[in-house]
């Protein structure tokens, strides 16, 4: 067990280096949240309720970590490297928990940023809304760093992702829409969490049949 | 080491390899030739775990941590320095005196000068280079080189010539080449696709 999250770290540490290196992915992802923030503001009507608000919110951050995750598997593609990784003789599953985590902390990073600026534009967030960000991220990493694994072996991977993508992720923004206006925001932190435990553990289980031939 | 009975490869509608036996026993050393587009890649792709036969049976008796695979790609990471890639590696291959054994290799194919150097600023040929030092890194059981002098200097070809002199009889050695002169003294089998 300590060996495997030893992979899952060295891994995950390479992401972040190789971001922090190239800077592909996160100053757009954060221009993204931003412009598209801006563009709610102006394109909701005054007075407009907070499920209006915060739906847009969720619309903001899906589409963000869809940019995301479509330059996920990038550097694996270029130069072969996801061959190198599936090779080693570590458990495959690594490889996707790994880089699952790396784009965890990207969206948080981005996040930490998003949030603030939709409470300066529309409403402050409370507590249950950002714990059901919070919870929707673990699903959106887990859930798309495996679609992207999947579309980023095929030449149609930009129009592939969203497809795939884009339907598994409607349970999370209505787990974190209910759980941001909702009065009982328990019931949907709960349904957050077990999507997020469901969903690991598939897609755990399946990523050596994604990157086996 | 190796045993294939009947092995074919189809993509597609096109078939890569087809009704291929092949045997090498542990410590041998087989040089696979044959035109373009007759297998060799294919073959090695197999025998490396990376596919799977679409027929036939194939036996490797290594598993993946004992396998040292070079092919087209050099499966490194451009926007990581050399040490990086190899250190990566050498995690995940759970190699013990890492440092030492990555030093070693990057002063023997040349590279040491350029250990921080990101890979996307080498060249070819310095690619190549690095990419066989990942293959070698963790010392494997079962070398797979396809086409492993593609792209290097006569310098490099010469170091690698030493390195599969040293590597001969002690680890099982799968090369596909188009120049099988160069290692023909290395050589314990000969297979020449169509």
């Amino acid at each position: 067990m300590t060996g495997y999250l030893a992979d899952v770290a060295a891994l995950a540490r390479k992401d972040l280096r190789l971001e922090l290196r190239a800077r592909d992915t996160l100053p757009a992802m954060l221009l993204f949240v931003l412009s598209t923030l801006v563009v709610f503001h102006f394109a909701l009507p005054t007075g407009a309720d907070e499920v209006a608000a915060q739906g847009l919110l969720w619309v903001a951050l899906v589409f963000t970590a869809l940019l995301g995750l479509a330059r996920a598997w990038a550097p694996e593609r270029e130069g072969g490297a996801l061959e190198g990784l599936v090779l080693a003789p570590s458990d495959r599953s690594a490889i996707w928990l790994g880089k699952s985590a790396a784009v965890f902390l990207f969206l948080v990073a981005i996040e930490v940023v998003a949030l603030p600026a939709f409470s300066v534009f529309f409403s402050p967030l409370d507590g249950s809304a950002v714990l059901g960000v919070l919870l929707a991220n673990i699903g959106i990493c887990t859930v798309g760093t495996l679609l992207a694994a999947m579309a980023a072996a095929s030449r149609t991977r930009e129009l592939i992702l969203p497809l795939l993508f884009l339907p598994l992720a409607i349970p999370l923004v209505v787990g974190g829409v209910g759980a941001g206006v909702s009065s009982e925001p328990a019931r949907y932190l709960t349904f957050l969490g077990l999507y997020d435990a469901v969903f690991a553990i598939l897609c755990w289980a399946s990523f050596e049949y994604v990157v086996a031939e | 080491m190796i045993c294939g009975r009947g092995v074919e490869k189809r993509y597609g509608h096109r078939w890569a390899l087809r009704a291929l036996d092949v045997e090498l026993p542990r410590g041998g050393f087989l040089v696979v030739t044959g035109p373009n587009g007759s297998g060799k890649t294919t073959l090695l792709r197999l025998v490396a775990g990376l596919a799977a036969p679409t027929a036939g049976t194939l036996e490797v008796a290594a598993d993946r941590g004992g396998v040292g695979y070079l092919g087209h790609e050099p499966l490194l990471y451009r926007d990581l320095t050399a040490l990086e890639n190899l250190d990566l590696y050498g995690r995940l291959y759970r190699l013990h005196e890492r440092r030492e054994r990555i030093g070693m290799l990057l002063e023997r194919y040349g590279l040491w000068d350029l250990r921080a150097e990101r890979v996307a600023s080498y060249s070819r040929g310095m690619t190549q280079r690095l990419a066989l030092c990942r293959a070698l890194l963790h010392r494997p059981e079962l070398l797979v080189l396809d086409e492993p002098f593609t792209a290097l200097d006569a310098e490099g070809a010469e170091l690698l010539d030493h390195q599969l002199a040293e590597s001969a009889g002690r680890a099982t050695i799968l090369l596909s080449t188009h120049d099988p002169e160069r290692v023909e003294r290395l050589a314990t089998a000969r297979l020449a696709l169509a």
